[in-house]
């Protein structure tokens, strides 16, 4: 159908030729560690969350390249993956920053200043949601509740916790990490990079001296109850806010501003063929083959 | 907003009792040793010399009930796996804390995942379960290195493995990071993406105790509830039931948050109220006053300032039209818009809507669209009941409780606040400054002043 429709001229769209393989000391190394992973679990489905982390940890992004390497460990289809890892919010689907910078916007986040720090941060860096700095640095995006409303308004990067941050932190830590500061959570370690952090996630413990003692035990909020049970003054939480923020005229955000990130359909590596995975060939050198059942539909392939 | 007779006493030592947050002010207190000293695996000694059936009735006598937000009571969940019907059976520990305003869970893991990792043990040894899961919630990196870490050291002491204290129990425990997808914390859901799949809700029955994770009889409980099962182990029923109400037994994290002096976690017996919390905590930020309040989340309906005095367990919040939850006590000041607040939650829970069924996936998406426009001062009268009528077809329409929670926050501000709506509708527009809720709103103020 395809041939006969390429020569009358008319484009219904070439099926997708299937992922180039990883190169072979690659996917000798990533299949080491998909073996421990796979022995966790009961049945070896269950280590494809994980396996995801992993592709993530070798690429930056989830590939289709991935997502094929996924398939061949686990003896899933394409499709079978593909839509896993498009269901979840973490995997991403396009090549992105060293450094994930998520601000809270959700509700108490957003009013406590999570929206204005969104804000400042999109104008600061020149960048949408979800969009990267030219240097490759920064990945901006907002992203829902984390969990540390006691420490509102929070922004993570990297997945650690930046905890009671204003404009001005905000942007003083988005400079430090284009410059290539050392920069640390308020809570976690020390930043490492996207690609690391992933590894982490895929179940590998973080080696780094000194990163799971980081920060200490617990958050000064979530001392203040204990604190009052042990008859110690009410601790009023000290923010590390620095000077405070610039006076600027309040912004008013419409409604619109705020658009859920699931709003539109987003590509999938899959389909989104001018971002091919980075460690392998290009796709047409691949050794095509003749069907892929599982692989994208024709009209992504367009 | 009189003050009752009976709250003379808010001194904090007398009505908080923190017991899982008991040492988080110490040095290392992540570690087995600092654990170890706080009497960490006593509980289990204790629980190991029981019979798994013995264990599951003490917890069931000790009133413990479910902290992940439907309050079902923890022992009679063990109850219900069938025993002696040679399948393996699993404990999945719902680490997925993503209720927006819930975050108890995550410091707890933070300063003290031993009390967890015990509390498992335990566990598994009623129900009688040799594989156990930590769900965690990936977007929390610095947890899960500490469960990682927690993880280890108890394999090195023997408290995880084979041949557990001697006592014939085989365990072993994995932690998995999933991916980011709040319906993941819905049990069944959850099970799904353990195993691999989209986080979708299952059709029950049949339910997780009789078909679960690879179809097995499966327990799903949340973390600060198995973390509670070794304290009463060790300090014993009568202890657990001396704090809290006779069906509402026990100690618990209440998380503060939003506009008040001193945000932060506060564990005291069930049945304390905001306005104890408030007093003994600074109150709400200095100038202003409480507007409106979520006892346990998002997808608990809203509170105002007239809900101050009701007792914050499972019972008093049911009476007053709420749910206890999660204990995320959410509190915003007069500064707040609840359009604005009810909009963005209905955005989250759109955004989080898995898709499976029609009421939540699509009214979810329609309850946005009027939102937004009424935000922005392009609403009509009628939307309001049509928001009414939307929420109204989720509620208790849907496949999951994510479709009743994007229910909660519609109908209760409707309650409360219709004429605020109907504000933004004839004054075509908000009329509020979002400037002035920020944390650093008044202290800009000082300066300019």
């Amino acid at each position: 159908m395809t041939t006969s429709s390429s020569e009358r001229g008319v484009s219904l769209g070439m099926p997708e030729l299937p992922a180039p393989a990883y190169p072979d000391d690659v996917r000798a190394r990533l299949e080491t560690d998909a073996r421990e992973i796979i022995a966790r679990y009961p049945d070896s489905r269950s280590a494809l969350l994980p396996l995801l982390h992993l592709v993530q940890s070798e690429e930056g992004h989830v590939t289709r390249t991935g997502m094929q390497f996924c398939a061949d460990v686990l003896g899933l289809t394409t499709a079978e993956v593909t839509a896993v890892a498009t269901f979840y919010t973490m995997y991403r689907r396009r090549p992105s920053g060293d450094y994930q910078v998520g601000v809270c916007t959700n509700t108490l986040c957003a009013v406590m200043g999570g929206d204005a720090i969104f804000e400042e941060l999109q104008e600061h860096l020149g960048v949408g949601n979800g969009e990267t700095t030219d240097d490759g640095k920064v990945t901006l995006e907002h992203i829902e509740c984390n969990a540390a409303c006691d420490f509102a308004p929070v922004v993570m990067v990297n997945w650690e916790f930046f905890d009671n941050q204003t404009p001005e932190s905000a942007k003083r830590m988005v400079d430090d990490l284009r410059a290539g500061r050392p920069v640390s959570p308020t809570r976690g370690a020390p930043l490492c990079t996207f690609k690391e952090t992933a590894r982490i996630l895929a179940g590998f413990p973080d080696e780094r001296e000194g990163a799971v003692e980081a920060t200490g035990s617990a958050g000064p909020a979530s001392l203040v109850g204990l604190k009052l049970a042990k008859g110690e003054a009410p601790a009023r939480v000290v923010h590390p806010r620095g000077e405070a923020p610039r006076d600027t005229a309040p912004h008013e955000p419409s409604p619109a501003e705020h658009l859920s990130s699931h709003d539109a359909p987003q590509d999938t590596a899959a389909s989104d063929p001018s971002h091919p995975s980075p460690t392998t060939a290009r796709e047409g050198e691949a050794a095509p083959r003749p069907s892929d059942p599982a692989g994208p539909t024709a009209e992504e392939g367009e | 907003m009189t003050l009752a007779p009976e709250l003379k006493d808010t001194s904090p030592e007398k009505l908080l009792a923190p017991v899982l947050s008991a040492f988080w002010d110490e040095d290392e207190s992540w570690t087995l040793d600092v654990y170890r000293r706080h009497d960490g695996y006593e509980g289990l000694r204790k629980a190991l010399a029981m019979s798994p059936d013995d264990v599951i009735a003490y917890v069931k006598e000790s009133g413990l009930r479910g902290r992940g937000g439907a309050g079902f009571p923890t022992g009679m969940k063990w109850q219900f796996i069938p025993q002696g019907d040679g399948k393996p059976h699993y404990l999945v520990v719902n680490a997925d804390e993503s209720e927006p305003g819930t975050c108890k869970d995550i410091p707890l893991l933070f300063a003290n995942p031993h009390s967890l990792i015990e509390g498992i043990v335990i566990a598994c040894h009623a129900i009688r379960s040799s594989h156990a899961f930590i769900y965690l919630r990936g977007e929390v990196v610095p947890v899960l290195r500490r469960l990682h870490t927690a993880v280890r050291e108890a394999y090195e002491a023997g408290f995880l493995g084979e041949n557990i204290l001697g006592s014939g129990l085989d365990l072993e425990l994995t932690v998995h990071a999933g991916a980011g997808a709040y319906i993941c914390g819905e049990e069944t859901a959850l099970l799904d993406s353990l195993e691999g799949r989209r986080g979708q809700p299952r059709l029950r029955p049949p339910f997780p105790a009789v078909a679960g994770l690879y179809a097995c009889p499966t327990v799903v409980n949340n973390v600060e509830s198995i973390a509670s099962v070794p304290a009463i182990m060790h300090r014993g029923k009568e202890w657990f039931r001396s704090m809290g109400s006779e069906k509402s037994p026990g100690f618990t994290l209440y998380s503060l948050s939003g506009h008040v002096a001193s945000p932060g976690q506060y564990e005291a017996p069930l049945g304390i109220t905001l306005r104890q919390l408030l007093e003994m905590s600074g109150g709400m930020r200095p100038g202003h006053r409480l507007k409106f309040w979520t006892p346990g989340g998002s997808s608990t309906p809203m509170f105002t300032d007239e809900h101050l005095d009701v007792p914050l367990d499972y019972e008093g919040v049911g009476a007053a039209g709420s749910m206890l939850g999660t204990k995320a006590l959410q509190c915003f000041d007069e500064t707040t818009c609840v359009v604005r607040a009810v909009t963005r939650w209905t955005e989250f829970y759109a955004h989080e809507s898995c898709g499976k069924c029609t009421p939540c996936r699509e009214g979810t998406y329609w309850l946005v669209q009027l939102l937004r426009d009424i935000e922005a001062g392009k609403g009509r009268m009628s939307d309001l009941d049509k928001l009414n009528d939307i929420a109204d077809n989720i509620n208790g329409k849907s496949f999951c409780a994510l479709g009743d929670g994007a229910a909660s926050p519609i109908f209760s501000s409707l309650k409360y606040f219709r004429e605020e709506y109907e504000e933004h509708i004839t004054g075509r527009g908000c009329p509020f400054d979002p400037a002035k809720s920020t944390a650093w709103a008044d202290h800009r103020t000082e300066v300019n002043a």
